[in-house]
């Protein structure tokens, strides 16, 4: 019977208190819980991309940032009265709206581009890799580049992108106050949502035929191409999932923090996204889910408390991880269990 | 403009070879053990304080003649202590060392500013390294001349070690072959320990370099990697060569991008050409053939 309630009980009772958060909690703390949600809808990528497909992206920052970039366009140009400029390009003395801003005025232009934008821009990178083969650390390594040149193409286009301290002061979403207690609250239930549907389409993706091959050329990929299949489609439409996933974890995180800049989005926010994954497990997306808000909490609590501290203890988060607990949290529950 | 084009080239050949010597280690521990160590930056930065600190005690030509041994010694020995406790034990896992040493970097990285501070230390470098050298019309920054001088001469002890020493031959024959080199009695162990040990060696010889150019922070050594990493994955397994000739062409590629368009479009520029290259050739410049399924 506990047994029962441990395996069948508790998915439903940390559901139930997820969804009483608003209730139970201040404005603050339900804000942060939300961007730490936010954050596990990217670490569901990774799961399915790094840990059942093999392929590890250091690059995630690039595909969070399109996404959190869109929306933060949008809301930028929706917040003005009719024909004035951004703040910062006031500010930086531009005199004209640039040309491929001004769609982002539409909204639906903006929700598609969060969601088409990132994933398109994913798969596209991805087959032009995987289509020459070219996967393990070089890929890793060219996705970091791909992270750092973002970041420092954001950064020097200063009137345009609002540079290095990014887009933020947003009043409104598609006509909503953000200040408004309600919105706050339907902001943080509809990340809870997405959260939950991308972890069923995860969980439904691993289990499914695909899942299967994926990981299998992950283990042996020349047996499988010996036995006709090409990884190559494969492994595009996972980074390009978890490109999406990214991009919407991107735009959700630009919504509750107020903010999305390209220290966000670089080779440093981008290995991290990683270590978020390796804590909770690879291999496991309630593990990704769970290990990424504890982190994230971890990170919000000892970063503000001792900020000299807490890079000691992320570097030895990372090292510790790999050598020790390769599965991360899922992997010890599951030893536990066996 | 040819005003504009040959200073350029100088300048990206001198780039080259920053690039080089940050990424002849990687490349070398890469060939042998197909890991990349993330905290190879750091490993500059090392060599770059190890510079400042021998030469606020020696100042002068002294100085900088100490501090090349006493950085390529430190560095080397810090690689030593990484390839021991980490990458020795996740030999099998390449993604996960990129992980773990990217962990070595963040410790590094927040212990020099511990002991240096978070603003950078200058490195007081003797005069006639200040000055430039006059050829025609043009000037040649001494400090840069002397780097790409360095740079020969690493590539001229590597090659001495590699063709003429026990050693070397040891390093050839597990790279080609590592079951069959441990077959044949070479402990492959001590020649990969030696190997990474050379390798962030090389990278504290860098770091003297990064020295001379400019202050030296905590996280001098994330400015070179990036570009070091493209150089590896463009250069090709385990082959000098290879190395070389792709540190050449993204040192070039980004010095005449600049002619063009700002610094960071050429970054951009940079990391597109590598993407375009691996196209046609996605083992980078220098391919070894081998027989074997899984190289």
């Amino acid at each position: 019977m506990v047994e029962l309630m441990r395996r069948r009980g508790l998915p439903w009772l940390l559901l139930l208190a997820a969804l009483a958060a608003p209730f139970l909690m201040s404005g603050y703390d339900l804000n942060l819980l939300a961007r730490f949600m936010a954050m596990a809808i990217l670490s569901l990528g990774l799961v399915l991309l790094w840990g059942h497909g093999g392929i590890l992206s250091l690059g995630q920052g690039l595909f969070f940032g399109l996404g959190g970039y869109a929306i933060a366009m949008h809301m930028k140009l929706a917040d003005l009265p009719g024909g004035s400029l951004p703040d910062f390009m006031v500010w930086t003395g531009r005199t004209a709206l640039p040309g491929w801003w001004a769609p982002f005025a539409s909204p639906a232009f903006a929700l598609l581009a969060v969601l088409l934008l990132p994933a398109l821009a994913g798969a596209l990178f991805a087959w032009s890799m995987v289509r020459r083969r070219i996967g393990g650390t070089y890929f890793a390594i060219i996705t970091q580049a791909l992270a750092l040149a973002f970041a420092t193409f954001l950064i020097s286009r200063q009137e345009v992108t609002g540079g290095f301290n990014g887009l933020t002061g947003f009043q409104s979403l598609f006509g909503w106050q953000l200040a408004d207690q309600k919105v706050g609250r339907g902001l943080y239930w509809l990340t809870l949502a997405l959260l939950c549907l991308g972890f069923i389409g995860i969980r439904a993706l691993l289990a499914s035929r695909f899942g299967t091959l994926l990981g299998a050329m992950r283990d042996g990929e020349n047996r499988m191409r010996f036995l006709g299949y090409d990884p190559a489609p494969y492994r595009m439409v996972a980074f390009g999932i978890a490109a999406f996933l990214a991009g919407l974890s991107g735009a959700l995180f630009t919504l509750h923090a107020g903010v999305i800049s390209p220290a966000m989005v670089g080779v440093v926010p981008s290995i991290e996204m990683v270590i978020l994954v390796a804590v909770g497990g690879r291999m496991s997306p309630a593990g990704a889910i769970f290990g990424t808000i504890a982190v994230c909490y971890a990170r919000d609590f000892i970063s503000s408390s001792f900020p000299d501290l807490w890079l000691y203890l992320l570097g030895a988060l990372f090292i510790a991880v790999v050598t020790l607990l390769p599965g991360g949290l899922a992997g010890l529950v599951r030893q536990r269990r066996a | 403009m040819e005003g504009l084009v040959l200073p350029q080239l100088f300048n990206g050949l001198s780039v080259a070879s920053l690039y080089l010597l940050a990424a002849l280690g990687l490349a070398l521990s890469f060939g042998l053990m197909r890991v990349i160590n993330m905290a190879h930056g750091e490993m500059l930065m090392l060599g770059g304080y190890l510079a400042f600190l021998t030469l606020s005690l020696v100042p002068g030509t002294g100085g900088i003649l100490l501090a090349v041994p006493v950085a390529f010694v430190g560095a080397a020995l810090m690689g030593a202590l990484i390839q021991l406790t980490l990458v020795r034990r996740l030999l099998a896992r390449p993604l996960d060392t990129l992980i773990a040493t990217w962990g070595v970097s963040l410790i590094l990285q927040q212990a020099a500013r511990d002991l240096f501070g978070a603003v950078g230390v200058e490195v007081r470098a003797p005069d006639w390294l200040a000055g430039s050298v006059q050829l025609g019309s043009m000037a040649f920054p001494t400090a840069r001349l002397f780097i790409l001088l360095a740079t020969l001469l690493v590539l001229g002890a590597l090659a001495l070690l590699f063709r003429t020493t026990r050693a070397g031959l040891h390093i050839r024959a597990v790279n080609q072959d590592r079951a069959m080199a441990a077959m044949l009695g070479i402990n492959v162990g001590r020649v990969e320990l030696m190997m990474f040990a050379l390798g962030t060696g090389i990278a504290g010889l860098a770091g003297v370099m990064l020295a001379l150019l400019g202050p030296v922070t905590p996280t001098v050594g994330q400015s070179y990697i990036v570009p070091a990493f493209l150089v590896v994955v463009l250069g090709g397994v385990g082959s000098i060569q290879g190395t070389t000739i792709a540190a050449l062409m993204l040192g070039l590629v980004s010095a005449v991008a600049q002619i063009f368009v700002d610094v960071s479009v050429a970054q951009l520029l940079l990391l597109l050409f590598v993407i375009l290259f691996l196209q046609v050739r996605p083992q980078g410049v220098i391919t070894t053939s081998s027989r074997a399924l899984d190289g």
